[in-house]
């Protein structure tokens, strides 16, 4: 009806209202000169038609209908009312607020606490789970693996890369890529780099482009290909972040590659969040069967068409399993006869922490509907208590709207008060929660208190302040009410009672699923480290070498040099015995070859084992058990019989008659020597505590087809094990002072870091359990001393009719345990509920451990019993002749 | 001797008040009389309703408002019509004989 608000009215309407608003006074006195006017006017024609001025002047006024209701109607007009009416309700909320200091520091503090920890928890579960991954149509992107006949996922071969690159009609790009950890030259310092070899389609797939220079192409990634890298940004920061850099070389290991483009800041690269250079991966088009174009060592990354649907380029896939062609032969290790696996790249990111941060999240809405519904409780014993107000401003004629707008201002008032204390202790939360973020969580960097994260805490705030304000506001503007003008303070109804007792029943019910999650944590952490290792993680200390250098490229120099570093070593002070290892336990390493045993020839035999090429002497350094046979020693070298030793698992599984030693096996290549099974060793826990080991076997690096160029070394010593370190390093430098020496850690720091994402969600959940528990106790407290100070009239009478005060000590205390035992019952069945889903973090305890339940159940009534006890004994010391005087 | 005055029609205050208005610039007490003598006293003005109309009409800049000494040296708020106040009461004119025309014609057409 009306015609789209022209900018003249638009500004009319601002200027006047914000006038109104402002100036209420020069807007009242003008309103007032006008209706004035209009009097007069009116009282001048009445008294032209005859009237005597006083009686024309009355008649005017009363034309009007009293210059009141005239002014009073205008004034109800206009956008400026509401605002005026709001303002009027937030003064008089926040004068009611500071009046009532006490109870206002309890509400704020306590929401403070939950919308902080929410915020917190928000801000570190967003970016990993919610937010879109920081690449153009995310939800096209995949990884794609091959699975093994054991049904494990494998990592693909450049052989498969190049058969699906020319077969897969679904993806618009794929892509491979490996780790390369480079060791950067010409500085002070080597430094080793993380960073990684791709194919040319890398970041074209990821959907990226340089921010300087140009992107990797086919010619660049083809054998013998030229040596360019890409930089990532904070690599070219630390370079000089001069702007002409493309162009110029860097030096990895030894050899000058030419820079052909800089990486943009806010590139993420979700796949190797530490790679800071890229290089093309060059790999050869022979493809023969012992070359490295059929290992099982690339990540597949993949970017499916627009329109196909993801499950359909897995149907894709699997089709081209299914059927080989001739021109593109497979070999039997890499022939996909266990077909391929398709996983969104969001997934592949997440799935490790996803657990963690489920749980972690699931809890802290606990905690926050536990403080919700104590400051419920709160307002609500304040509504009790402010019974006469209320009815007075409803006799003055504010109707049950009006009475509920002014209470949910105050709830609401209380809640962003909260929500901005709130926003310090998330920032306070983010830092802890940064660090002690499980290994693998990725996304670090996004974790921080954004806009995104702001605005979660302030919707949050607003639906708390109206969560926690409903019921209250609701229960205090009920009609019936309205009759307490003449009654007093002497007992609030039943209603509030029975609302107030049901939400203690709900926090002691949240809080002990809290406790009961966070003790089965404890108690699995607890099994979980308790777990026998497989070696002695005493006093031992290890670092990570990485060969570089033209000068070692021989297998003879190179093994020299760990010779030598060893001899080194070993003179220094402290040291007990050290040796290298081709792959550490628990450190992430994870380098797994096909085994081939003679005996039978089945190919049922043919399996997988985690390889470590060890020096002699790795065995005792890391106490690792001898069960049958000998271990390796400084005869098992070049030109002997090759011999292996194996773990007990793997003898176990190959020779279950427990005749393994003198058996053969091929390891690593199909067509190799064979290697006599010479000892057995005791399992070691490889990948992580909580997963039995896979089969081991144990070869000398000279023994093996190649001497590796990373070697990480482990060595014992007397004492504490950490100052062991720079000693050691320095003997290796002594050696050859180029060797980056990386990932000093002691074998504790590493056994401790498997476990982060537990102890992760171990810490949060002990920090909420705490929370709770507190919170409840207050709630408890809270709600039996307003109950004792309502009840003090009926406590009066039961002592002068003869209650002893155990009698009435006994009376409040059971009022405080009954809530309490219902409360620990529907937690109880609550509990059984959640603690199913925290099962992907449980070691070796059940769901439902009696004793985690038994002893959660016992601190909750013996937490209870404590609060309960302080109003009870101020009820049994309350003096009757006082109390009775007092009505 | 007289006919029953009643409430402006609904809706139709401000296209009453604009065409006052487009005679000559008024105050609030003298838009109110013009009303009810052109219609014969057949509207009666509420005063609320009127200063109400006015001040919406001032914010919607269809009128302008302004403090001026009248003849009998007092001061009155006098409010004149603009130009887009000037265009919106060709639109609602035009838009009243329209549903005007209607009503009469259901009306005969009953009759």
């Amino acid at each position: 009806m009306s015609p789209p608000m022209s900018p003249v009215s638009l500004w009319r309407q601002l200027s006047r209202g914000v006038r109104v608003l402002f100036r209420r006074a020069d807007a009242d006195q003008e309103l007032d000169a006008e209706v004035e006017h209009w009097v007069n006017q009116a009282a001048a024609d009445l008294e032209a038609g005859g009237l005597s001025p006083a009686e024309a002047r009355r008649r005017a006024r009363v034309a009007l209908g009293g210059t009141l209701s005239a002014r009073e109607e205008v004034r109800e007009h206009g956008w400026e009312r509401v605002i005026h009416g709001a303002a009027a309700d937030l003064t008089y909320a926040a004068r009611r607020l500071r009046k009532d200091a006490a109870f206002t520091s309890l509400a704020v503090v306590t929401l403070a606490l939950g919308i902080g920890a929410a915020t917190a928890i928000f801000s570190t579960v967003n970016p990993v789970l919610f937010e879109r991954l920081p690449y153009p149509h995310p939800e096209r992107l995949v990884t794609i693996s091959e699975l093994g006949r054991s049904g494990a996922a494998l990592e693909v071969t450049y052989g498969t890369f190049r058969e699906l690159a020319q077969r897969a009609h679904a993806f618009a790009s794929l892509a491979v890529l490996k780790t390369w950890q480079p060791t950067l030259g010409g500085r002070d310092v080597p430094e080793r780099l993380d960073a990684q070899r791709v194919s040319a389609g890398y970041f074209r797939t990821l959907g990226v482009a340089p921010l300087l220079g140009r992107d990797f192409t086919a010619n660049d990634d083809r054998p013998h290909g030229p040596d360019v890298a890409i930089l990532g940004h904070a690599l070219w920061q630390r370079l000089g972040a001069d702007r002409g850099i493309v162009g110029r070389t860097v030096t990895l290991d030894d050899t000058p590659y030419t820079v052909i483009g800089v990486m943009p800041e806010r590139f993420e690269n979700l796949l190797a969040p530490s790679a800071e250079a890229w290089a093309p991966l060059q790999y050869g088009e022979s493809f023969a069967p012992n070359t490295r174009e059929w290992g099982h060592h690339l990540r597949m990354l993949g970017r499916v068409r627009p329109g196909i649907d993801p499950a359909a380029a897995a149907e894709e896939l699997a089709t081209i399993a299914r059927t080989p062609l001739a021109e593109l032969p497979r070999v039997p290790w890499a022939d996909l006869s266990g077909g391929m696996v398709v996983t969104s790249l969001r997934d592949e990111v997440t799935q490790g922490v996803r657990p963690a941060l489920l749980a972690v999240a699931a809890a802290v809405l606990l905690l926050l509907a536990i403080a919700g519904v104590n400051v419920t409780n709160l307002l609500l014993a304040r509504g009790a208590q402010r019974q006469g107000e209320f009815a007075m401003r409803a006799a003055l004629g504010a109707g049950r709207g009006r009475l509920v707008r002014q209470l949910l201002t105050e709830s609401l008032l209380l809640a962003v008060l909260g929500g901005a204390l709130g926003l310090v202790v998330a920032e306070l939360g983010v830092r802890a929660l940064v660090a002690l973020s499980p290994a693998g969580l990725p996304r670090l960097d996004a974790i921080r208190v954004d806009t995104a994260v702001l605005l979660f805490a302030f919707g949050l705030s607003a639906v708390i302040g109206i969560a926690v304000g409903l019921v209250p506001a609701l229960q205090a503007s009920t009609p019936g009410l309205r009759a307490g003008v003449e009654r007093t303070s002497r007992r609030s109804s039943g209603d509030y009672r029975r609302t107030r007792g049901s939400l203690v029943v709900a926090e002691v019910a949240l809080a002990l699923v809290l406790l009961v999650s966070a003790g089965l944590l404890f108690r699995s952490l607890t099994r979980l480290l308790a777990v026998d290792t497989g070696f002695d993680d005493g006093p031992l200390v290890t670092m990570q070498l990485q060969v570089t250098g033209h000068r070692y490229d021989a297998d003879s120099v190179r093994y020299g040099f760990l010779e030598q570093s060893l001899e080194a070593v070993r003179g220094v002070p402290g040291v007990v015995a050290a040796a290298y290892t081709s792959q550490l336990p628990l450190s992430d390493d994870l380098d797994i070859y096909g085994v081939h045993l003679e005996q039978e020839g089945d190919p049922a035999n043919d399996g997988a084992a985690l390889r470590y090429a060890v020096t002699p002497g790795y065995f005792s350094a890391m106490g690792i058990p001898l069960r049958a046979g000998r271990l390796l020693d400084e005869h098992d070298r070049t030109g002997s019989p090759r011999s292996v030793v194996v773990s007990e698992s793997f003898a176990r599984s190959a020779f279950p008659r427990g005749d393994a030693i003198g058996q053969r096996l091929r390891f690593g290549d199909p067509e190799g020597d064979w290697y006599t099974i010479v000892g057995v060793v005791g399992d070691v826990r490889q990948t992580a505590l909580g997963l039995t080991t896979a089969s081991a076997v144990y070869v000398t690096p000279t023994q093996w087809h190649w001497v590796d160029r990373q070697m990480s070394l482990v060595v014992r010593g007397r004492g504490e094990p950490a100052s062991l370190a720079p000693a050691v390093r320095a003997a290796i430098w002594s050696v050859d002072k180029d060797q980056p020496v990386v990932r000093v850690a002691t074998m504790r720091e590493l056994v401790e870091a498997s476990v982060t994402d537990r102890r992760f969600a171990l810490t949060v959940f002990e920090a909420f359990g705490v929370a709770a528990l507190l919170l409840a106790a207050i709630g408890l407290y809270g709600i039996l001393s307003v109950s004792v100070t309502e009840r003090t009239r009926e406590i009066g009478v039961r002592s002068a009719l003869g209650a002893s005060s155990r009698d009435i000590l006994t009376l409040v205390l059971r009022q405080g345990m009954v809530l309490t035992a219902v409360g620990v019952a529907v937690g109880l069945v609550l509990a059984w509920a959640a603690s199913r889903s925290l099962a992907a973090l449980l070691f070796e305890l059940p769901a439902l451990d009696p004793v985690t339940y038994a002893s959660v159940v016992v601190l909750l009534l013996g937490v209870a019993a404590l609060a309960c006890s302080g109003p009870a004994w101020r009820a049994a010391r309350l003096d009757p002749a006082v109390t009775l005087r007092a009505e | 001797m007289d006919l029953p005055t009643t409430d402006v029609i609904q809706g139709t205050l401000d296209l009453l008040i604009l065409k006052t208005l487009s005679l000559e610039p008024m105050h609030g007490y003298g838009i109110a009389r013009r009303i009810e003598q052109i219609s014969r006293g057949v509207f009666k003005v509420n005063p609320g309703s009127l200063l109400t109309a006015l001040q919406r009409l001032e914010r919607a800049g269809w009128v302008d408002a302004e403090w001026r000494q009248t003849e009998n040296a007092r001061r009155a708020k006098v409010y004149a019509l603009t130009r887009a106040g000037r265009k919106q009461l060709a639109a609602e004119t035009e838009d009243w004989a329209r549903r005007a025309g209607a009503v009469a014609r259901l009306l005969n057409a009953e009759a």
